[in-house]
Order: structure tokens, then C-alpha cells, then sequence
């Protein structure tokens, strides 16, 4: 660790923060002299608020999904690398919608189908909130009373979302170890034989999911922690004046009230869920399809088998299905009624 | 327009502690309560068990590396390894370059948040449901989908292997996440306040810099601590992006030092360690404001 190496880095990210300052600035002065001075636009002042972070989201984000969604009607690949312009028609990689219709019918990597790939992720997502939210309530009613240690409980049960991830999920991939791994060592312990976590397609599954479900708990703990605070004392009492006992206070006041809290939980984790890739990307050391949800099929058929054009119609497609499903279950649950206003 | 369900109060300064539904007539029975201790306890060994392994890996000494013993201080325990990640390796290099590109990102992101935040929050334009909508979606997009058409982009404008692209990539993409949590929580400030202000001579803008944002400082908070523990975590745009061995950030360098030394797991387990405490006491001191955060932002009933 240099000096040189040092004064480096603190340039450049301190140039690109000048620069982006500068950006910004130009920006701001010009959409004033249009806006405000030229025009006398009654919206000036919103438009010159969201302007930066408009700016920087169609560069970051809608640029980069229309450069796929021009990939996803051409055959680039390591093969055919470079700019592909517009529909690849120039190079002549133009394919239509086929990259679209072979994501339903050749398999995505070497041997798994999409459908396949869908199963897991249904059965990977499905497991995970299952227990996500299993758990997280569970641990919410024990710790929403008075008692000792509660603060503490708290603080320990929280660890596994306060590590960084990559160093959490490094740990898992080493305790799966089927000779030095912790988990097979207590197994041994209780008379279990040793299991193969790392290579054998069905407990390589599990494991991932121990994992997640070790991952995830923390954070649905936490929200329903603060959902059950927010709930008034006066509706237990008056329940227990008419004679309820305590599963009907829990099933008839405890979680009506809870659903406003539960329920946008309960799509965010969906989504993350659905979405993770850090996951099957670590603890599938060795690679196997039966292992891959659609997202890290998606990253492995980019980055390792380079074919960006089948790559970005999977791409579409996948997002399109979590949109729909999102859409769904919002409209469902009425969840974001009020957001609007 | 309904507030949210978890007043950002109750986060904020988190609510006396009521005790919950038992706070008042009954309490638990004796059995009940040990049987209630018995099950967290469970709970918290399961939850720290890996923690409490790295720890005791990180100070086996090198012979006892893979004993199948679980004491949390191991037979003959040495810090060596500890000494050894910070002098011989380039750990505090990647910690370096870790915390530069964080912090310059997390500060830029709260930056662009904070004024969109305000527009969304206070004022009525047109496009203002579409953005929310489309800044809702942007949290749908799968990573995966993104880092392709980004490292194309980063090599056609030369940015791979620099910190330039980093800071610019790693700033926008919480944009989204915390624009929907400032703008949750700037509604929960009475726009009187503001009102006020302006009778007394301030501009809106000026309301907005001296009043809204001094007391929007808890979501400040918590938007840049969101903002600076998603660039820290971050693994996959640096894995695109940066190849370099000067360059690499922690979560990178981690990875060349299972590959290179792959039987000294200590090493690891003691990086592994330096790496998580600053991180946790961080994410442990602000959890309290960490849900309020959420709950206010994305929760309206």
C-alpha cells in the first residue's frame, strides 16, 4: 500500500465528484435560463429538483435496458463481439424474435429449460418468504413483551443481516465442506452420516435455502418487531374484557393490524428473494444447473457463456415475469393505496 | 392522505419500551417465560454460531487448522493471523479502496435522493406518478440484467478499471430505494412548518434547505447509512468492473485470497473478522432508525 497507490485513488474519485458537481451545475443553470427566465414554466422548480437524478437513471438504467432490449434481437456472443448498432442489421445479426421463442425451448445454460429454471426459482423463492416470515414473526412475538435481555436477544438475532454478505456467505460455502465443514462435523456429533452440501444437486439446494432462510429472518424480524409496536395495548385489553384468549387477540387484532406493515415486507422480500443472486452464486461452488434459480442462470449465460443476445430476451423475459407478478399481487392487496397522493 | 403506519417517531426515539401486550394486566407464567428464554437462546446460537467459528478459525494456530473442535478460544490461540492479513497482505488496501469509492458514492446518492425526494414530496407536476411508478420498477430489475449493458458501456468509455465508473454506477443505483424513503418521511413533516417559513420572508427553497432538511435529519441518516452499506457490500459491479490488483476492493480481494492461499483459512477467517466489526457496530448503533426507515418510507396504509 503506496502512497502513489493512495493519492490515486483519492483523485479520481474526488475528480469524478468535482465532475459530477460540474454536471449538475451546468445543468441546473441551464434548465433555469430555459425554464424559469425564458419560458416562465409553472413547473420549473420540480423539474429542476428531479433533473439530476432523472438524468442519472436514464444513463444507469433506462440507456442500459434499451442497449438489451436491441441485444435481445440480435446473435451477439463472444463470437460476434463488438457494437452490434442498431439491431445488429449492419452486421447482419439481426435474428427477430428467436433469441424470444428459444428461451422456452432450447435449455438456457447446457442442460436446464427455462421451465425448469422456473420451478426452482418458484420453489426457492416459495421456501424462503415461507420461512422468511415463519420466523420473523415468531421471534417478534417472543421479543414484543417485557423481559430480560430483550435489547441483547435483539442485537444477536440481527447479526446475520448486519455482516456483510460476501464474508457471510463465504463462511456457509466453507462450513459446507464435506470433511472440515462445521455443519457436517455436528451432524457426525448426533450419528448423521455426512452429507455432500457442495455437490450433490438435492442438498445443494437445501443448502442454499439454510442459508437464505439464516440471511433473511433478521430483516422480517425487525420490520414485525416495529409492526407490533405501532399496534395500541387498548385493543388487547379490551379483547381480554370480552374474553378472548390470546390466539384470537392474535388472529382477529394482532394480524389485521399488522398487514399494512406485513404485506409491502412481505413483496420486498419477494422480490429480493427472487432476485438474489449472491446466494446460488456462492454456495454453488461447482456449478450445478439444478442449483441455479433464473437470475443466476442469467448472469452465468452472460458472463460465462458470453451469449449476450440469448442472455438479454432471458433477461426481458425473467423481469417481465416479476413485473406481472408484482402488479398482481400490489393490485391484490391494495398495498400501495395511498402512496399516490 | 394517511400518514404512515410506523410514525417515524416511534423509530426515531424509539418508543418507551411498552412491553408489549403483556405490559399490562397479566404477566407470563413462570414456565412460560423459560420456555420463551430457552427458544431465543436457540434462536441467537443459530444466529452467531458462524460468527462465533470465524472468530475461533481466525486464532488457530497454522498446524490445527482443520480440527473438528468447536471451543470458541482454540487450543494454543494465536493472533498471528491477525498480524499476518494486516502487514503481509494487501488487506488494508482493499479496506482503503473500499472505503474511498463508498463514501464518495453514499454522499453523491443522498445528494441527487434528497432534492428528487423533495420535488415528490411537495409539489404537484406532471410525470410525478409515472416517476414514482418507474422508480418503483427500477427495484424489480434483476441485477444481472443491468451488468451487461454497464460493462459494455464502461469499456466503450474506457471506465473499466477506474474509479470513476464505480462512484457514477454505485450513486445511482440506490437513487430509487432512497428517494421513496426520504419522500415518505418529508411527508410526515407538517407542511405549516414550511408555510410558516415562507410568511416570514423564506423562499420555497429556502424553507426546504432550512427547515424540511434539518429536521429530516434521522432519514438523512439512514438513506446514507443504506447508501454506504450497499457500496460496501457491493460484489458484483466491482467483479465487472475492476480486474486490478490496485484497484480491488474488499470483497474482490477476499476472493484472490481463497484462491491463492487456499488452505490458510485463518488468514481469511481473520480478514473476515477486521472486515465485519466496523460494519456491524455501525449497522448495530443505527437499527433502531434502520426500520423506521423502511417502515416509513415504503409503508402507507
Amino acid at each position: 500500500m503506496s502512497i502513489e497507490i493512495i493519492t490515486n485513488a483519492i483523485r479520481q474519485v474526488g475528480l469524478t465528484l468535482i465532475a459530477i458537481a460540474f454536471i449538475v451545475a451546468v445543468l441546473e443553470g441551464a434548465l433555469y435560463f430555459f425554464l424559469v427566465r425564458l419560458l416562465k414554466f409553472r413547473y420549473a422548480i420540480p423539474i429542476m429538483l428531479v433533473a439530476p437524478a432523472a438524468v442519472g437513471l436514464s444513463i444507469l438504467i433506462v440507456y442500459p435496458l434499451l442497449w438489451e432490449l436491441n441485444v435481445s434481437f440480435t446473435k451477439m456472443s463472444l463470437r460476434n463481439f463488438g457494437d452490434p448498432g442498431f439491431l445488429g442489421l449492419a452486421k447482419g445479426w439481426f435474428v427477430g424474435p428467436e433469441n424470444y421463442a428459444q428461451v422456452f425451448t432450447q435449455p438456457v445454460l447446457k442442460l436446464t429449460s427455462f421451465w425448469q429454471l422456473l420451478g426452482q426459482t418458484v420453489l426457492w423463492t416459495v421456501s424462503n418468504v415461507t420461512f422468511h416470515v415463519l420466523g420473523g414473526m415468531g421471534l417478534a412475538l417472543l421479543l414484543h413483551r417485557k423481559m430480560r435481555g430483550k435489547g441483547i436477544y435483539r442485537a444477536l438475532i440481527v447479526l446475520p443481516w448486519a455482516i456483510p454478505q460476501v464474508i457471510a456467505l463465504l463462511v456457509w460455502r466453507t462450513e459446507y465442506n464435506f470433511e472440515f465443514g462445521a455443519v457436517n462435523q455436528l451432524l457426525a456429533k448426533v450419528g448423521v452420516a455426512p452429507i455432500a452440501w457442495l455437490s450433490d444437486p438435492f442438498w445443494n439446494f437445501v443448502a442454499m435455502i439454510i442459508t437464505n432462510v439464516w440471511l433473511g429472518i433478521p430483516f422480517m424480524m425487525v420490520i414485525i418487531l416495529g409492526g407490533l409496536q405501532s399496534i395500541s395495548a387498548d385493543y388487547y385489553e379490551a379483547a381480554e374484557m370480552d374474553g378472548a384468549n390470546s390466539r384470537q387477540a392474535f388472529r382477529h387484532i394482532t394480524l389485521p393490524l399488522l398487514r399494512p406493515v406485513l404485506t409491502p415486507a412481505i413483496i420486498l422480500g419477494t422480490v429480493w428473494t427472487f432476485n438474489n443472486i449472491n446466494v446460488p452464486y456462492f454456495i454453488n461452488q461447482n456449478e450445478l444447473e439444478t442449483s441455479d434459480i433464473l437470475v443466476s442462470a442469467l448472469f452465468r449465460e452472460a458472463f460465462q457463456y458470453n451469449r449476450y443476445g440469448d442472455a438479454a430476451a432471458f433477461a426481458f423475459v425473467v423481469f417481465l415475469l416479476l413485473l406481472v407478478f408484482t402488479v398482481f399481487y400490489i393490485r391484490i392487496t391494495g398495498s400501495l393505496k395511498g402512496a399516490y397522493e | 392522505m394517511s400518514g404512515p403506519v410506523v410514525p417515524p417517531t416511534t423509530g426515531v426515539k424509539p418508543a418507551a419500551e411498552s412491553g408489549g401486550r403483556h405490559g399490562g394486566g397479566r404477566t407470563d407464567s413462570t414456565r412460560k417465560r423459560i420456555v420463551i428464554h430457552l427458544t431465543l437462546i436457540l434462536a441467537a446460537l443459530i444466529a452467531i454460531f458462524p460468527v462465533l467459528r470465524v472468530i475461533g478459525v481466525a486464532m488457530r494456530p497454522g498446524n490445527r487448522l482443520l480440527d473438528s473442535e468447536f471451543s470458541l478460544i482454540p487450543p494454543g490461540a494465536t493472533l498471528e493471523s491477525f498480524r499476518n492479513v494486516l502487514f503481509e497482505t494487501d488487506l488494508p488496501l482493499w479496506l482503503f479502496n473500499s472505503l474511498v469509492l463508498t463514501t464518495g458514492s453514499a454522499v453523491v446518492g443522498l445528494l441527487i435522493a434528497s432534492t428528487s425526494a423533495y420535488a415528490f414530496a411537495r409539489y404537484k407536476f406532471p410525470g410525478r406518478g409515472v416517476g414514482l411508478t418507474v422508480l418503483l420498477a427500477t427495484q424489480l430489475i434483476p441485477a444481472a440484467m443491468l451488468l451487461v449493458p454497464l460493462y459494455i458501456l464502461a469499456v466503450q468509455l474506457k471506465l473499466t478499471n477506474s474509479f470513476v465508473g464505480m462512484v457514477i454506477a454505485l450513486s445511482v443505483t440506490s437513487v430509487p430505494f432512497s428517494i421513496w424513503i426520504l419522500r415518505g418521511y418529508y411527508e410526515t413533516v407538517p407542511v405549516e412548518l414550511e408555510e410558516a417559513a415562507q410568511i416570514d420572508g423564506c423562499s420555497k427553497l429556502e424553507a426546504f434547505w432550512r427547515i424540511l432538511l434539518p429536521l429530516s435529519t434521522p432519514a438523512l441518516a439512514i438513506v446514507f447509512l443504506f447508501n454506504f452499506l450497499a457500496a460496501w457490500n457491493d460484489f458484483f459491479l466491482a467483479r465487472i468492473l475492476i480486474s486490478k490488483e490496485d484497484l480491488l476492493t474488499w470483497p474482490l480481494g477476499l476472493q484472490r485470497f481463497q484462491q491463492q492461499f487456499q488452505t490458510q483459512w485463518n488468514d481469511l477467517a481473520a480478514a473476515s473478522v477486521l472486515i465485519s466489526i466496523p460494519v456491524v457496530a455501525l449497522f448495530l448503533y443505527s437499527s433502531k432508525w434502520l426500520v423506521s426507515g423502511v417502515t416509513a418510507g415504503g409503508v402507507k396504509g
